[in-house]
């Protein structure tokens, strides 16, 4: 009999504002699944750079997590969120983007850092402006620049080797190849995978070419992709108009449809637009923003591949268009009800 | 069968509406009603009557304190033994009349008489007499929606027959059991506003109700069915408006300004008894459900009953099921109750007793700049955002991303992964901005 009792019963009720109800789609199981997808990344990249591979990881995620347990800890005094698996993501993801062959101490100072300059500074999740794993991947290549540009084969013996942008830019440098290339009727894409004894095939599955340990596969990027597409934690409106930007401006610039899928294979076009452009508090929120998003960063990373100082130019364009993002937001805020825009 | 409509925006909450084939129960009258004079959007109703004046079931117990308001009547018949403050379930005491039942006292009888062959201006009477509010959840006085100068523009009466809401099946089995007086209240309005076109949204997650009306409409050519797709928040005057008709209507504007007039199924049906047999609204349906109680299920029961009282004559809690959250409403819009002695108003759609595994929520973190909130957005509004700037106080910048718009609908918040409070968010910086506007007003 409530009656008797509903003081009592009132006493214990929990009063909140609505909605009662929540999809359960939380922070923590968006970063898990995104963990989730990464799973097939990090097998090819164990399974092509072995006992390399898992060095870098674990020294990755290790810095990363005692970042963001020491930082949330010591610094913010807050009970460390290592729980809901961002500090983890951003470690696996760092260690993506690193070559087979760096020291561990390296490794896990990127970690570090990833997390302390690239998340907590700015106030801990959801408030950073640069992706975190850029933002260490970026620190790293600053300080250690001959340990982050030496790679190697995959494979036991590790032979030293150059990626194939890296051999393709060389190439392109080289006066003299080039003119006895263009004698034999070779275009410098041709020469580039006949020396690295590379083919398309090669470079789709990340069989045996040299590259971070986590951006040779693309079927593994595109698998992982997928399962966050389904789960509905990715749109596509960014990666998809990056890619685009980059294989359009490629075929163009280069006149050649081989130069422009060579540059949508090689290097890490696939897993940045896929796992970086995508990431939710450094992407626009909009469609069109999105869009837009996507094609500066594929201009950028052409400009950079083509045009700038290093082979590979992913991790700054999207780290510069990272930095455009709330000016992004501003010019596309979603058409109000009742104001004519909203069909 | 028309094809279904939509809106843009919206999300696919669980429907869980576990009590949909469940007929409605009338339930035994309570022995004590708490009538508070604001049960409907606009100016309190004023009380006539003091403390041991005796009353019939149906007598005015206050009269409409302005034009935007609604009387209020007895809901039972009896001796009025309390006047002042009581507890409102929206959390703040407010005016109301206490009535002790009078066992012996004789059933009010109503009779019959056909509405439609009243005059326009008399069935509006008639509508105002009888205290019918939108009985939705909304509550705004029914006869204010009827008032207009300009009826030129006027085309189109909608019945929101969508009841998007998760949980409640009222406006289903409403639909279901009494599917004339809805028509016909419906027809009486289209007969006061001299409109020719009416429509009856449902959505099609209850599609026995859209075939009912159907079949009993197939040869009426002023009256349609128009199914909608199970979306929430579907029944949303506004979302409704754009589903069927594809016209916005414009910010801070009503329904009226787009040439529409929109009415809850049941307010239709009761719009029914009030012109036909002069019977005031002082009962209303009610879903009662969740994990708590002992028997879910749909009732009629009188204004004023308190919830507790509600409960228990529907067969109260289940002894062993601990009662964590009680919601009066649905779960995307309805208050969580604090005390069980507040009474049954006439927007209460349902009574939710939820133990601790449905009330459960998981802890909030921060955002994560998904734009989930945005995308889901019937309004077109910038949750996230709004936030920032209520958190900060800064009402002026919330007012500017048009935070008034706000409908409370839920939407963001249910699909937040950061799960931030962003509806109550909105709810203050309303509140705050009304506030500084009224004080402006006095400068």
């Amino acid at each position: 009999m409530i009656t008797d009792n509903h003081a009592a019963v009132a006493k214990r009720l929990m009063v909140t504002s609505s909605p009662h109800i929540h999809s359960g789609l939380t922070t923590a199981r968006v970063m898990w699944e995104v963990n989730i997808a990464l799973i097939p990344l990090l097998a090819m990249a164990i399974y092509n750079f072995r006992f390399y591979a898992l060095t870098v990881i674990f020294a990755s995620i290790a810095g990363a997590c005692i970042a963001e347990f020491a930082i949330q800890k010591f610094f913010f005094k807050i009970k460390p969120a290592l729980a809901d698996g961002s500090a983890l993501l951003t470690g696996i993801l760092l260690a993506l983007c690193l070559p087979p062959t760096i020291p561990a101490w390296i490794a896990f100072t990127g970690g570090f850092v990833a997390i302390a300059f690239g998340k907590q500074a700015y106030g801990g999740l959801g408030q950073n402006i640069f992706n975190p794993a850029h933002i260490g991947r970026a620190i790293l290549l600053a300080s250690w620049p001959v340990y982050m540009t030496s790679w190697i084969k995959p494979g036991i013996d590790a032979v030293s080797t150059a990626t194939p942008l890296a051999f393709l830019k060389d190439s392109l440098k080289d006066a003299g190849l080039l003119a006895s290339l263009s004698e034999s009727g070779k275009t410098a894409v041709e020469h580039t995978m006949l020396t690295l004894n590379i083919s398309f095939s090669d470079m789709f599955l990340g069989m045996g070419l040299a590259g971070s340990i986590g951006e040779t596969s693309k079927i593994a990027v595109l698998i992982g992709a997928l399962f966050l597409f389904i789960r509905g934690h990715i749109r596509l409106y960014a990666p998809i108009s990056m890619i685009l930007t980059v294989f359009l401006g490629a075929y163009f610039i280069g006149n050649d449809l081989n130069f422009a899928i060579f540059h949508l294979l090689a290097g890490g076009l696939m897993i940045g637009a896929f796992f970086m452009v995508t990431d939710m508090v450094t992407s626009p929120m909009s469609r069109r923003g999105n869009v837009l998003f996507g094609i500066g960063c594929g201009i950028i990373t052409l400009l950079i591949r083509l045009k700038g100082g290093y082979p590979e130019g992913v991790c700054y364009s999207i780290l510069i268009m990272n930095a455009f993002v709330p000016l992004i937001d501003k010019m596309f805020a979603p058409p109000k009800f009742g104001t004519g825009g909203n069909k | 069968m028309l094809a279904p409509k939509t809106f843009s925006g919206g999300l696919h909450p669980p429907t869980i509406k576990t009590t949909a084939d469940k007929p409605i129960i009338a339930l035994p009258m309570p022995d004590r009603v708490i009538l508070h004079v604001s049960q409907h959007k606009g100016a309190p109703a004023k009380t006539i009557l003091k403390i041991t004046d005796k009353v019939a079931c149906g007598d005015k117990i206050a009269v409409a304190g302005g034009f935007v308001s609604a009387p209020v009547h007895a809901s039972i018949a009896g001796t009025i033994i309390g006047a002042g403050n009581f507890m409102h379930p929206m959390g703040v005491p407010s005016q109301a009349v206490v009535i002790e039942r009078d066992k012996e006292a004789h059933m009010t009888e109503y009779n019959y008489e056909d509405g439609l062959a009243l005059s326009p201006e008399e069935i509006k009477q008639r509508i105002q007499e009888s205290g019918v509010v939108g009985l939705g959840g909304a509550t705004f006085p029914t006869h204010v929606k009827l008032t207009t100068n300009d009826t030129s523009k006027l085309d189109t009466v909608i019945l929101n027959g969508a009841e998007c809401e998760p949980a409640l099946t009222t406006d289903h089995r409403m639909m279901l059991e009494h599917p004339d007086e809805i028509i016909n209240g419906l027809r009486l309005v289209m007969k006061v506003l001299n409109v020719k076109k009416g429509i009856i949204a449902i959505e099609n997650n209850k599609m026995n109700a859209i075939e009912l009306f159907d079949k009993k409409l197939a040869q009426d050519k002023e009256i349609v069915v128009q199914p909608l797709i199970t979306k929430y928040p579907q029944g949303g005057e506004k979302q409704l408006v754009a589903a069927c008709l594809k016209r916005e209507i414009p910010s801070g504007k009503l329904p009226l300004d787009v040439g529409v007039v929109v009415l809850n199924v049941t307010s239709a049906a009761y719009i029914s008894y009030g012109v036909n047999y002069k019977m005031p609204l002082i009962e209303r349906t009610v879903t009662l459900s969740g994990n708590c109680v002992k028997n879910p299920g749909n009732y009629l029961i009188r204004l004023g009953t308190t919830v507790a009282n509600f409960i228990e004559l529907a067969g109260g809690l289940k002894d062993d099921v601990p009662v964590k959250k009680i919601i009066m409403g649905g779960p995307m819009m309805g208050f969580g109750l604090f005390d069980l002695n507040v009474p049954i108003i006439k927007g209460t759609g349902g009574i939710l007793c939820w133990d601790e595994n449905e009330a459960a929520m998981p802890g909030s973190t921060n955002c994560l700049r998904c734009g989930n909130c945005e995308s889901v957005c019937p309004m077109g509004l910038q949750p996230q955002l709004i936030k920032k700037h209520t958190d900060h106080r800064n009402w002026e910048d919330a007012f500017r991303l048009s935070v008034m718009d706000c409908i409370e609908c839920g939407c963001c918040a249910y699909t937040c992964p950061a799960v931030l409070p962003l509806v109550q968010n909105m709810k203050l910086a309303k509140h705050m901005i009304h506030q500084q506007s009224i004080k402006d007003r006095k400068k």
